[in-house]
């Protein structure tokens, strides 16, 4: 909205008017050619005019229309000076060409200017057209230019010395008389219009001011409050109505909430305080209408003393809400710190403790190589026991040199790290003490040096285990080499008996050859011994007489056995030579059973023992060395048949499931064994009766071969005997032999 | 048929005269004709000459030993046939292997009675005699 009236009043030159469509351009005519009564009509036609007007421009216009028109008076401008201003501005033109008059105006300060003079002295002027530069001069500058133009003031006739502006009438005419009522009328109307205007003005103005003020304390975005002394709100900016009042529509909460919020306020404004004190702050909880939040405001009231409206009450309401909320962060904040810089301090006190328990030295040294920190085992190093002797101090202060001077050497050179040794002294017992110092350089963000680390490793250990191992190095390579040479020693003693053993073994072999190559060269003359006496004996040569044939019968039993010690030397020589190969085969007992006693059946037939065979039916075939097994029944048979005289001789076969053997006894009822000599019958040579004249012969190998032959089949043989009763002899085989 | 069927005739083959000379007489004694020989070559000339029933073959013998002797005998077709038994000293053990490998029908231990020599060959005659190939190849020969 426009606030005020326009400073310069719009010239208007062609507005709306009654004469609108009259041409404006008449013939000029001296003398009106207006009568009295034509006069009355004229005047009341301009009254009217006025009259329905209200822009000063609009009336000027008309006015001076109306001079043309009815005093002739064609050439004219009015000059009007609006409230308040110091200057006098066009506002209508008639009869006037070009354009220089709009920017025409005539300041009142001028003066030396002769308007202002007729303005402010209320005096009519005339400039005639100039004759002569200094007549120029004089004239003021008008649109008029060099015409001559009256000049007369417009102003309110007998009521006051007061003029509103200049009416410029251009002509040499001397001016009409009934211009004095038309300058009268036109001068009211101007004075009405000008009061009415700067009326106006004042209003806009204060209005204005008023909706300035408004818009500033709505603009603030506190809400600010004015209450008269019963606490009614007065007057209240954007943001303290939303607090303070709700329309019917709103809703019922928020309607609440306000009326909450109003009772609040007029409960802290009518305190005491406030009339004390004048201005007080305190806090007020109000409700946010909006979403019933809670808002904390700092309440300032100043009471107002108006002598027109009696006194009232302004406050000012400061949301703290967020203040309050930042404070508590604040806080929160502050709190937060304290933990952090008890758990920084819990961290440091961390840091020393493993500082401090690591056994190796540490040092911490700042950017100017000044120790800042160590631990414990440092300290010993590098810090003076209470009460030290002069010899230890000169020890810590060698010590500090050396470590000062490894510092000094880290901080200038460019690396990250180092390592290097130290040759330390132990203050404790001024031995040497090499330390291995390893540092590191400790930067800043920026790459700053701030610290140096150092760790010393005290290396005096190391070297010692560095000695032991090098003497244990030493003593295991002597060992070493004391194991070679054994070992080479044994190399050699074994090579030495290995080809001992060959040559035992070739001997061995050599010996067997030798008893076959024996056996063989003793068996050819034998048979033909044995042949020859069997030929006799049988009468081939003719009959024989029966001493001979005794003698014939001494020869050939001799002969065989001769031919049976032969045998059996070869079978043990066979089997120590290890070339009795064990050969399996699986075969009947029984078979094998009749076998032996078909091949000993001459003895047998001799002997006129009974035989008793004692196997069962269903006896299964078993898995062994046939060749073995019967050999040993061979003997075992012919033993018993030659150590027994009279009764039986029984064999039997029987079968444990429970341990998968097989058991073969031979038993008989001859002279029986002495248990003192049980066990001697089995060994190489042995008979129990080793007497020149001995009753029975036999190498006595025999028992010896079955005992081996019986080991070489995974079986033994037992013998159960008793003098003068029997004996028997048992062989236990498995059931399926293994190789 | 085979002239010889009463007396099957024997090429006893060995070394040792007292032997050869003990076995043949008992051999002829016993019925057989008995034709000898002292070394494996003479062995060979003479089973091709003499085309004997049964050879007795010492293993051990100059010249040419007995398992030459038998294979050489049982790779040539004239004499393929003629059953060999081996007769040794020898008792190691395989020795007889060694002879039934070399082509030998039976295998006699010495010293063995001429009695129990006169029963093998019977046994290995025996046995021989009741194949019907060997009639027919002996007709063959000698018809």
């Amino acid at each position: 909205m426009a606030v005020g009236a326009p400073r310069r009043p719009a010239v208007r030159r062609n507005g709306p008017g009654p004469y609108t469509g009259v041409p404006r351009v008449r013939v000029a005519v001296e003398e009106p050619a207006y009568g009295e009564e034509e006069l009355l009509v004229a005047r009341v036609r301009l009254l009217e005019g006025l009259v329905g007007r209200t822009e000063i421009a609009d009336c000027a216009q008309l006015a001076l229309q109306w001079l043309g028109d009815v005093l002739g008076l064609r050439q004219s401008l009015c000059l009007v000076r609006p409230a308040g201003e110091q200057s006098l501005f066009v506002v209508a033109v008639s009869g006037l060409g070009g354009s220089g008059f709009t920017s025409f105006g005539v300041s009142l300060e001028d003066w030396a200017n002769p308007l202002v003079s007729a303005f402010t002295h209320r005096k009519e002027l005339f400039f005639p057209a100039p004759h002569s530069a200094a007549d120029r001069k004089r004239r003021p500058s008008t649109p008029f230019e060099d015409g001559a133009f009256h000049v007369v003031p417009l102003g309110m006739s007998g009521f006051s010395e007061e003029v509103f502006g200049l009416l410029l009438i251009g002509g040499t005419a001397p001016l009409p008389p009934e211009l004095h009522w038309f300058t009268n009328v036109f001068g009211q109307k101007i004075d009405q219009l000008l009061r009415y205007q700067s009326l106006t003005d004042v209003d806009r103005k204060q209005g204005r001011e008023r909706s300035l003020l408004h818009n500033i304390i709505n603009a603030v975005t506190d809400p600010i409050l004015l209450t008269d002394v019963e606490g009614r709100l007065l007057i209240a900016n954007a943001r303290a109505l939303t607090l303070f009042t709700a329309s019917e529509e709103e809703s019922e909460g928020r309607r609440g909430a306000v009326r909450m919020n109003n009772m609040l306020l007029s409960s802290a404004l009518s305190s005491k305080a406030i009339e004390e004190t004048g201005a007080t702050r305190r806090e007020l909880l109000l409700v946010n209408p909006v979403d019933g939040s809670d808002l904390v405001f700092e309440l300032l009231s100043t009471v107002t003393e108006d002598p027109r409206q009696g006194s009232g009450v302004v406050s000012i309401l400061r949301n703290v809400t967020d203040l309050r909320r930042a404070s508590e962060e604040i806080e929160e904040n502050y709190r937060k710190m304290r933990i952090a810089e008890a758990l920084a301090r819990a961290e440091s006190d961390r840091l020393n403790l493993i500082i401090d328990s690591v056994a190796d030295p540490i040092v911490v040294a700042d950017a100017a190589g000044a120790t800042s920190l160590m631990n414990e085992p440092a300290e010993r190093l590098f810090t003076l026991p209470a009460r030290a002797s002069a010899v230890e101090q000169r020890w810590v202060q060698t010590n500090d040199a050396h470590f000062s001077s490894f510092i000094a050497g880290m901080l200038v050179s460019a690396d990250q790290r180092r390592a290097g040794e130290i040759g330390l002294i132990d203050p404790k017992t001024g031995e040497p003490m090499p330390v291995e110092a390893i540092a590191g350089k400790i930067l800043s963000e920026h790459g700053e040096l701030t610290a140096v680390v150092t760790i010393l490793h005290d290396r005096r250990e190391a070297i010692e285990k560095a000695q032991l191992y090098e003497q244990l190095k030493q003593a295991s390579d002597e060992l070493e080499r004391k194991i070679q040479a054994a070992t080479a020693d044994i190399a050699q003693q074994n090579e030495l008996l290995r080809r001992q053993a060959i040559e035992l073994e070739q001997a061995s072999a050599l010996k067997s050859q030798f008893l076959a190559n024996m056996s063989h060269e003793f068996r050819t003359p034998l048979n033909a011994m044995l042949g020859y006496t069997s030929m006799l004996l049988q009468g081939v040569a003719g009959p024989v007489e029966q001493p001979v044939k005794r003698q014939l019968g001494r020869i050939e039993s001799n002969g065989r056995h001769l031919l049976t010690i032969i045998n059996e030397i070869l079978d043990i020589s066979r089997i120590e030579a290890g070339r009795m190969p064990l050969q399996l085969s699986t075969f009947r007992l029984a078979d094998l059973v009749s076998e032996v006693k078909a091949e000993l059946e001459p003895i047998i037939m001799r002997s006129k023992l009974s035989i008793v065979l004692d196997l069962p039916k269903d006896l299964k075939p078993i898995t062994s060395d046939r060749q073995k097994v019967k050999q040993i029944l061979l003997n075992l048979l012919s033993n018993a048949l030659k150590f027994t005289h009279h009764g039986s001789v029984t064999m039997t076969a029987r079968r444990n499931a429970k341990d998968r053997t097989m058991t073969l006894s031979v038993s008989d009822t001859g002279i029986g064994i002495a248990p003192l000599d049980q066990d001697k019958i089995f060994e190489d040579f042995r008979q129990l009766d080793n007497s020149p004249t001995r009753a029975y012969g036999g190498t006595g190998l025999g028992l010896s071969i079955c005992r081996r032959l019986a080991q070489m089949i995974d079986g033994r043989i037992t013998l159960q005997s008793e003098v003068g009763k029997g004996s028997t002899f048992t062989l236990t085989l498995p059931l399926k032999g293994r190789r | 048929m085979n002239k010889n069927v009463a007396r099957p005739r024997v090429l006893l083959v060995d070394d040792y005269p007292d032997a050869r000379e003990m076995y043949s007489e008992y051999l002829e004694f016993c019925g057989f004709e008995v034709v000898e020989a002292g070394n494996g070559m003479e062995a060979l000339q003479r089973a091709a000459d003499e085309n004997p029933d049964i050879i007795l073959m010492d293993l051990s013998l100059p010249v040419m030993d007995g398992w030459e002797a038998t294979r050489r005998l049982k790779a040539d077709k004239r004499t393929a046939s003629i059953p060999v038994v081996a007769l040794t000293g020898h008792a190691l053990a395989g020795i007889s292997e060694g002879a039934r490998k070399a082509g030998c029908d039976a295998f006699v231990t010495k010293p063995c009675l001429p009695e129990d020599l006169v029963k093998e060959i019977r046994k290995v005659l025996d046995g021989q005699t009741s194949t019907t190939t060997k009639k027919v190849r002996r007709s063959g020969k000698h018809g």
